[in-house]
């Protein structure tokens, strides 16, 4: 093995440098002797950007904009690209505390004016402080941007502190869309609290009348050098243009498989396994006696719910496919769902990892969604398999998914917008079964516990993380077990 | 049971003049499709319209007003949906290009009758472009060599084929926003600058579309490489994660003198996150990105062994590998078809990317290099991809030209080929009969 090479050396003439193993991720990075930062290698992430990117919806009112936002921001987080959501509308009623009525916004309201535009420059400060200070990658501008000469300002500040600008454009026309969204989300605004929907409506149309006359739509031609995609009726149609690189191209195939047709998705576990009794972790077990039960009751469930066209999807492990088969409906298995794979630790309890891998089970407690096992994955990994369980889930309409307890946090927090640091300890019991119904700018929980006990599998995080730890502290948040 | 892509079979009908890349695009799709375990075959007219007429004259052939002509082109197109129903009804193929011009409402239509009477979806893919430079490249490019011109010079073959657009050009109806919008297509605008889509049916036109709008034909060209020779190579045993030997150290600087050599611009080296990859683009002194995705096969219960000890203590695994090594999975680990999988999103970045250089593994690498050269799943576990060489892959007309580089520092051999007996009862020695040496 060659010796480390003194840093200051031209890396032209470098002698293979000394890799050692980052002990939480197990990732392989060369020794640094001097302490400094490495910035020679750079790890697989989805962003391959190298500048942060603007994202400026445009529209008219009530045709999507902040759903498109809302749900575009919570993907591209969990995709682990650090991005946020800057709504003017809110820097307005931050500004001006009372909303009266739609003539704030009529095109000749001198004042309004003065005040929405202080308000779109007030969210550009922050998103530039996003971008250049607090480490974002993609900033979401959602606002109507109904104008060429509001654009031109966007694309003016972005070229001046060198972000990449890429418009997403929502047109729709159907009177039943419009409509449906205006009473969705809009009756519920902080502007609307003192109305009843009757005047709400009324005022809210009024208000989309203020941006009509005015509204320059991106066109094919005079804005051919700008990158965009342009959302017709809600996804019947997509005008793409000049996407620049492989964040965009993401962005672009994400908002073209979103949907908003009413739909269910359940998510639940495998029943009980003979594993799980024993406290066991990973491995490739068949159902215990009660996970059988939960099964069956999983099945007559799922039959009360009467559900329109419902796919079953459950991973490539026994347990999962012997939980389907009692549901008697064809399912497709997806390697993908597997559950985490604990590399050296399969098949161990917790109090045996404890007692050959003190250290491991000790990194694991301080960063549970980064820390990988020894030729194994980490949650990081997982939801990287997952994203195109998620691509596929978005695509579709009613579907239950099958799968574990690792998995699961994952997929909950994608539809939840949990953070990395509460994935890891989201509460996913067995025998449970959640029922998420996307809902406003959100998503609707119910949980439904199909009544046959099982064991507890949730493992807390334990208040002392630290490697020198005793047996006891490590093992003071073990479920009970066999 | 795999996801399935789509319930019934799909028809891709392409549209568009001569010469705005319909058959570049047609094979690059089928080649994809087919990587990714979607049957898929094209069927292109002019193949069918070259065996009927044998030989080719003049562009009068396809002179609007040639009524002898016009008979003959579409009794070819109804032979070729013949075969496209023959296709997918008795050769269990999912999805088929129907590769021809296709510029009238009417023969669009037809297409479009046949498939509703037969239960297929239909998805088209318009390509339209006006870059005069554009079109005369791809003329020079494949049309030159077609075999209707063999017996033209340069100038005259380029004359005729412009008269032959020519012919086309008067009735052509392209896709429109409005009246079509009832189809489900792509229109892909000046090599795709700009894309148009529209109703979008189902999970296989989705990833079709991203596809298509991720790929270029921006002159680049791909290396390809494994790791230098490792520890556990010279003792002969699979996976692991060790580091490079003294020869895979010296293979690791020659590569970087191969590299400096080759003055590549703006080259990006991608390596997985297996110490022996890291190690040897270490040598490189240019900056690397780490893919989990690019990491070697996983073999499970096999890890680091030799293959001696998977042949002593899972017999039976290993005659089944034999069998079929495409859709093998090891206990505990990975198929190759699972390899493909994992892969496919490293694919997808290589189409988007130019001149990139990827240190790998054998089993990646044969991934990697059957989607580049359109192997089967049968030929791909075999491919040769030894230690110590590179091989370089330059788009070339509808395929890609290979280079291979050896670069002249020993390495063991670590390419097992199919022994000839491959029955779970065989004989060690008959197992064991093509494992090449090793410590």
């Amino acid at each position: 093995m060659n010796a480390t090479e003194d840093s200051t050396e031209q890396s032209g003439n470098s002698l293979t440098r000394e890799l050692t193993q980052n002990p939480l991720k197990k990732i392989w990075v060369p020794s640094s002797t001097n302490g400094l930062p490495d910035r020679h290698i750079s790890q697989r992430k989805v962003c391959m950007t190298n500048c942060p990117t603007l994202i400026v919806t445009v529209g008219l009112p009530a045709r999507g904009k902040t759903y498109i936002s809302k749900k575009l921001t919570r993907y591209l987080n969990w995709i682990d690209v650090p991005t946020k959501e800057f709504n003017v509308g809110q820097y307005r009623r931050e500004c001006v505390k009372i909303y009266k009525s739609f003539e704030f916004f009529r095109p000749d309201n001198e004042e309004g004016l003065k005040i929405r535009k202080q308000c779109a420059l007030a969210a550009l400060n922050d998103v530039r402080q996003f971008l250049t200070d607090e480490g974002g990658q993609v900033a979401v501008f959602d606002a109507t941007n109904t104008t060429r000469e509001r654009r031109e300002t966007i694309l003016r500040f972005a070229e001046q502190n060198g972000f990449k600008v890429f418009f997403v454009e929502s047109v729709c026309e159907d009177p039943d869309v419009i409509a449906e969204n205006i009473v969705q989300v809009k009756l519920g605004s902080p502007d609307y609290t003192h109305c009843n929907t009757e005047e709400a409506v009324a005022d809210f149309m009024k208000r989309i009348k203020c941006y009509e006359n005015s509204y320059q739509p991106l066109d094919e031609e005079l804005d051919r050098d700008l990158s965009f995609i342009k959302i017709i009726d809600v996804g019947r149609r997509y005008l793409v243009n000049r996407v620049q690189d492989h964040i965009q191209s993401r962005i672009v195939y994400y908002l073209m498989n979103i949907h908003i047709t009413p739909r269910s998705i359940y998510l639940c576990r495998h029943g009980e396994s003979d594993l799980n009794i024993k406290g066991r972790i990973g491995g490739d077990s068949g159902l215990s006696a009660r996970g059988k039960e939960f099964a069956k009751s999983l099945g007559q469930f799922i039959q009360s719910q009467n559900i329109h066209d419902l796919k079953v999807w459950t991973s490539q492990m026994k347990r999962t496919i012997q939980t389907a088969e009692a549901v008697g409906v064809p399912y497709e298995q997806w390697k993908a769902l597997n559950e985490i794979d604990a590399g050296v630790c399969e098949e161990l309890t917790y109090e045996e990892i404890q007692q050959r891998y003190p250290l491991e089970f000790a990194l694991r407690d301080q960063d549970k969604y980064r820390y990988r096992y020894p030729k194994g994955e980490s949650y990081e990994d997982l939801v990287q398999r997952l994203e195109p369980v998620i691509m596929e889930l978005e695509r579709q309409e009613n579907v239950l998914v099958i799968c574990h307890q690792a998995v699961m946090r994952c997929l909950l927090a994608y539809f939840l917008d949990k953070t990395a640091e509460e994935l890891p300890y989201l509460k996913c019991p067995l025998h449970t079964v959640l029922k998420l119904t996307p809902m406003a700018y959100g998503c609707k929980v119910e949980s439904v516990c199909l009544n046959v006990d099982a064991v507890n599998t949730h493992r807390d995080r334990p208040s002392n993380i630290d490697v020198s730890r005793l047996p006891e502290e490590a093992l003071l948040t073990v479920p009970d077990h066999h | 049971d795999r996801l399935k892509f789509t319930n019934c079979p799909t028809m891709i009908v392409m549209v568009g003049l001569p010469a705005r890349g319909k058959t570049y695009i047609s094979k690059k799709l089928t080649r994809y499709l087919n990587w990714i375990g979607v049957p898929t075959q094209v069927f292109n007219l002019g193949q069918y319209r070259r065996e009927v007429v044998q030989t080719y004259k003049n562009y009068e052939f396809f002179r609007p007003d040639n009524e002898e002509a016009m008979k003959i082109r579409r009794s070819c197109a109804s032979n070729a949906l013949k075969d496209i129903a023959n296709y997918f009804t008795k050769e269990q193929g999912q999805v088929a290009v129907f590769d021809a011009t296709n510029t009238t409402r009417e023969r669009r239509g037809a297409i479009i009758s046949f498939a509703k009477e037969k239960g297929y979806k239909v998805f088209f893919i318009e390509s339209v472009c006006d870059d005069p430079e554009i079109i005369e490249a791809n003329i020079m490019q494949v049309k030159l060599s077609s075999p209707d011109y063999e017996n033209y010079d340069k100038e005259e073959a380029l004359v005729d084929f412009l008269k032959r657009i020519d012919c086309y050009k008067m009735s052509y109806v392209p896709l429109d926003e409005e009246k079509d919008r009832h189809l489900s297509f792509i229109k892909i605008f000046n090599v795709g600058s700009r894309y148009l889509v529209n109703r979008v049916q189902d999970h296989i036109q989705s990833r079709i579309v991203y596809y298509l709008m991720n790929i270029h034909v921006t002159p680049r060209s791909i290396y390809l490489s494994r790791h230098g020779e490792s520890e556990l190579n010279l003792l002969g045993r699979i996976g692991g994660d060790t580091g490079l030997s003294s020869q895979g150290q010296k293979y690791a600087k020659a590569l970087a003198e191969f590299i400096r050599g080759q003055s590549i611009k703006d080259l990006k080296v991608w390596t997985s996150h297996m110490k022996r990859t890291i190690q040897t683009a270490e040598a490189l002194g240019v900056p690397y990105e780490q893919w989990k995705a690019l990491n070697e096969i996983d073999a499970g219960v096999c890890e680091e062994m030799t293959y001696e000890e998977i042949q002593a203590t899972h017999p039976e695994e290993f005659a089944l590998r034999d069998q079929d090594k495409y859709r093998y999975r090891y206990p505990k680990g990975e198929s190759y078809e699972d390899l493909v999988h994992r892969l496919e999103p490293v694919i997808m970045e290589l189409e988007r990317q130019e001149n990139v250089l990827v240190i790998c593994h054998q089993a990646v690498m044969r991934c990697l290099l059957a989607y580049f050269l359109d192997k089967s799943a049968d030929d791909l576990p075999y491919l040769k991809c030894p230690l110590h060489t590179v091989l370089k892959l330059t788009p070339l007309a509808y395929g890609c030209k290979v280079e291979s580089f050896y670069l002249n520092i020993q390495a063991v051999n670590t390419h097992r080929d199919r022994p000839t007996n491959v029955n779970v009862a065989r004989k060690p020695e008959e197992a064991l009969q093509t494992v090449p040496e090793h410590l």
